[in-house]
């Protein structure tokens, strides 16, 4: 069972222990128990760094470090005003962020989710200012359009076989090319500001920019984190199993509610919560449910960690990759929305120039891992923290667009390396 | 022992099964009971992983009559066999490196409570079912990643049982462990034994079938050549039963040895 002669003695004792009790549960000498109270947090914490389970360390680290950065070069930083303007910024390309979660999941890459997005906005456009259709509808079909398109390169990629990497290449030239054809002889076409864009778009704050509006959203996720925690803590204390000790389960919640008291604080100093930014954390629950509590977020994670276990146990492989471009697709097509809601115009340039790189940034910053099988939802809000700080801190220190693209092409290659060694120290520690 | 019952769980009778140009195998008969372990042994593509596969509907057979408990029955897809209460362990364990023990073991069937999974009913039937099998692992909730060799072949052996199937094959299952893991392996196939399991054990380790197989079937060319009661059959026996000659390399090194002993 272990290397060391010491660790198999006591292995050996512990099944004699075990044989002559008839299989009562007894605690392995061989795991790691967690001692009782905050020194037990503490010393667990430095296990897992040093075992490479960085979590969402390295992201609270560099957020600190960047705001802390760019607040000395400029006192309006951490204003309640740019701070707002953040928070709305970040659901677009955050949008994006979390369908490439679900292909970054399968071990995959979806390229094309840039220019997927920027051919939403423009088929938006045209129904909407060119037809004359209902905004509503307009919306249910460019969402279809994404799916359909990803679905379509996820298709060649599970049943043809070509690798992902290349549909999805051709997919951002080819998706690129039938926007600049469809808005071809318009150049740009503007969208009326109302119905779904207007929720989407600067302007739109949770309940009409009340004070409690934060507040309730920032009470109603505490709530139910809380709620959770006890319900699980309770069904688990009554099946015998392991469960979160309370104290835990308190300390977690208010970590929760220090958080999102303070955002709401903040928020409200300036407008409240941006309709965009209510939208995007809905999606991130939902999604964040469907991935860790439904079998088919099961099998997402079974197929990214190994395809022939996942094959054996019956999944549907094929439909597993098909249906997770297809999900990368539709997120892509709504995060084209909120790019239009931004401006209110479908432009020549949507999606293009470094909106991918930012997502894929983003997903992988917030932890992630490109190889598969490793990551959570949440990534994606925490990835876009940063890149959406960075960015906005450019911004307002009149940094030009050359010097942005360098900055955030070092935060992903810097995100990336965290991603290869930690990996690299995961093996090493036996969690690869 | 155990009772065994006068029904076979599983029957072959004249199995055949061509590859192309290739007869793998030449009406084979096999039978195993229900808490009985038979020894599936043979040199190398005398085809045993074959048969296996035969039973575990990768292959459909070519000729002859499968029975499963007494009636004939036809396996043509994995899913069948499944069906039946056949459950296969590959030598290649096929577990999902990054999910947890919990989640490997019901990989595929897990228990839902209002669609949703429910981890903690899993968790519960997971520990209840390891420990019943006096499986030792650290903790249900750890990656199959930081698990050892034996550790995962006992998880894949238990992922076998997630289902309640009446026959468990077990292809290779000491392979490639060493010899702690390779005892605890087997005490588990005698625990499925002591379940009232029907076993099929495929090992090359003469070892290994001695300890805890009941009968050893032995294949060779695709052939039956004989089927032996483990107590009564010496070691030699059942090797040249599978060399197919007294006069073989086994015996021949043997005579050198006694003979230089002298």
């Amino acid at each position: 069972m272990s290397d060391t002669s010491k660790t198999v003695k006591k292995d050996a004792v512990a099944a004699v222990e075990d044989a002559s009790s008839a299989a009562v549960p007894v605690v392995d000498p061989r795991l790691l128990v967690r001692e009782e109270g905050f020194k037990g947090y503490l010393t667990e914490f430095k296990r897992k760094v040093r075992g490479g389970e960085l979590g969402a360390l390295p992201v609270v680290i560099g957020l600190i470090i960047i705001w802390s950065i760019f607040q000395t070069q400029s006192s309006e930083f951490l204003s309640a005003g740019n701070l707002s303007n953040i928070g709305f910024f970040l659901a677009a390309t955050g949008m994006l962020a979390i369908g490439l979660n679900f292909v970054l999941l399968l071990g995959e890459i979806d390229l094309s989710v840039g220019s997927v997005s920027g051919l939403a906005s423009a088929i938006f456009a045209i129904f909407v200012t060119n037809h004359g259709m209902n905004p509503w509808l307009a919306l249910i079909l460019t969402v279809l359009t994404g799916i359909v398109i990803g679905a379509l390169h996820g298709w060649f990629f599970a049943k043809i076989g070509v690798p992902a990497f290349i549909v999805t290449l051709a997919g951002l030239l080819g998706w690129n090319g039938l926007m600049l054809q469809l808005l071809g002889d318009s150049g740009s076409l503007s969208i009326p500001d109302e119905g779904p864009l207007h929720i989407l778009g600067q302007r739109s704050f949770f309940m009409d920019q009340d004070i409690a509006g934060a507040y309730l959203l920032a009470g109603l996720g505490t709530a139910a984190m809380l709620a959770g925690s006890l319900i699980d803590q309770r069904r688990r204390r009554a099946a015998g199993v392991p469960f979160r000790p309370t104290s835990e389960i308190a300390l977690r919640v208010g970590a929760l509610a220090v958080v999102s008291f303070v955002a709401a604080y903040v928020l409200n100093q300036a407008f409240g919560v941006p309709n965009a930014l209510v939208i995007f954390l809905a999606a991130l629950v939902i999604v964040d449910f469907v991935l860790r509590r439904t079998s088919y977020g099961r099998k997402v994670f079974a197929v990214g960690g190994g395809i022939e276990a996942a094959r054996r146990a019956g999944i549907n492989v094929a439909l597993v990759r098909i249906s997770v471009f297809a999900i990368s697709g539709a997120f892509a097509a709504i995060g084209g929305l909120f790019f239009a809601a931004q401006t209110y115009t479908a432009t020549l340039g949507a999606g293009t120039g470094d909106v991918l790189m930012l997502a894929i940034a983003a997903a992988v910053i917030g932890g992630t891992s490109l190889f598969g099988g490793r990551g959570s939802v949440w990534s994606a809000l925490l990835g876009m923290l940063v890149i959406q700080s960075i960015r906005t801190g450019l911004d307002l220190l009149n940094m030009n667009t050359a010097l942005q693209y360098m900055i955030t092409a070092g935060v992903l290659l810097a995100a990336v390396i965290i991603d290869s060694v930690s990996r690299r120290s995961q093996k090493a520690a036996g969690r690869g | 022992m155990v009772h065994v019952s006068a029904t076979p769980v599983l029957a072959l009778r004249g199995v055949s099964k061509r590859f192309g140009a290739v007869q793998a195998l030449t009406d084979v008969d096999l039978e195993v009971h229900a808490g009985e372990v038979v020894a599936l042994v043979g040199d190398n593509g005398a085809g045993k992983s074959t048969l296996v596969k035969t039973i575990a509907g990768v292959h459909p057979i070519d000729e002859g009559v499968i029975e499963w408990e007494g009636e004939a029955v036809s396996i043509n897809k994995p899913h069948d066999a499944q069906g039946f209460g056949i459950a296969t362990v590959y030598q290649d364990l096929a577990l999902c490196d990054n999910l947890d023990v919990v989640a490997n073991l019901y990989l595929g069937s897990e228990i839902k409570r209002a669609g949703v999974i429910d981890e903690v009913a899993m968790e519960a039937r997971s520990r209840e079912l390891l420990s019943t099998l006096s499986i030792r692992i650290p903790s249900v909730r750890i990656p199959i990643a930081s698990l050892s060799g034996g550790q995962r072949q006992v998880v894949a052996i238990a992922r076998a049982l997630i289902g309640d199937p009446k026959l468990v094959i077990l292809d290779e299952p000491t392979a490639a462990l060493g010899v702690e893991q390779t005892a605890q392996v087997l005490d588990l196939v005698e625990r499925l034994r002591q379940r009232g399991l029907a076993v099929i054990l495929i090992s090359h380790n003469m070892v290994d079938v001695k300890a805890v197989a009941d009968k050893v079937a032995v294949l060779r060319l695709g052939r039956n050549n004989g089927v032996f009661d483990v107590k009564s059959t010496s070691q030699e026996e059942i090797i040249s039963a599978i060399t197919g000659a007294t006069d073989n390399a086994v015996t021949r090194r043997q005579a050198r040895r006694t003979e230089d002993a002298k």
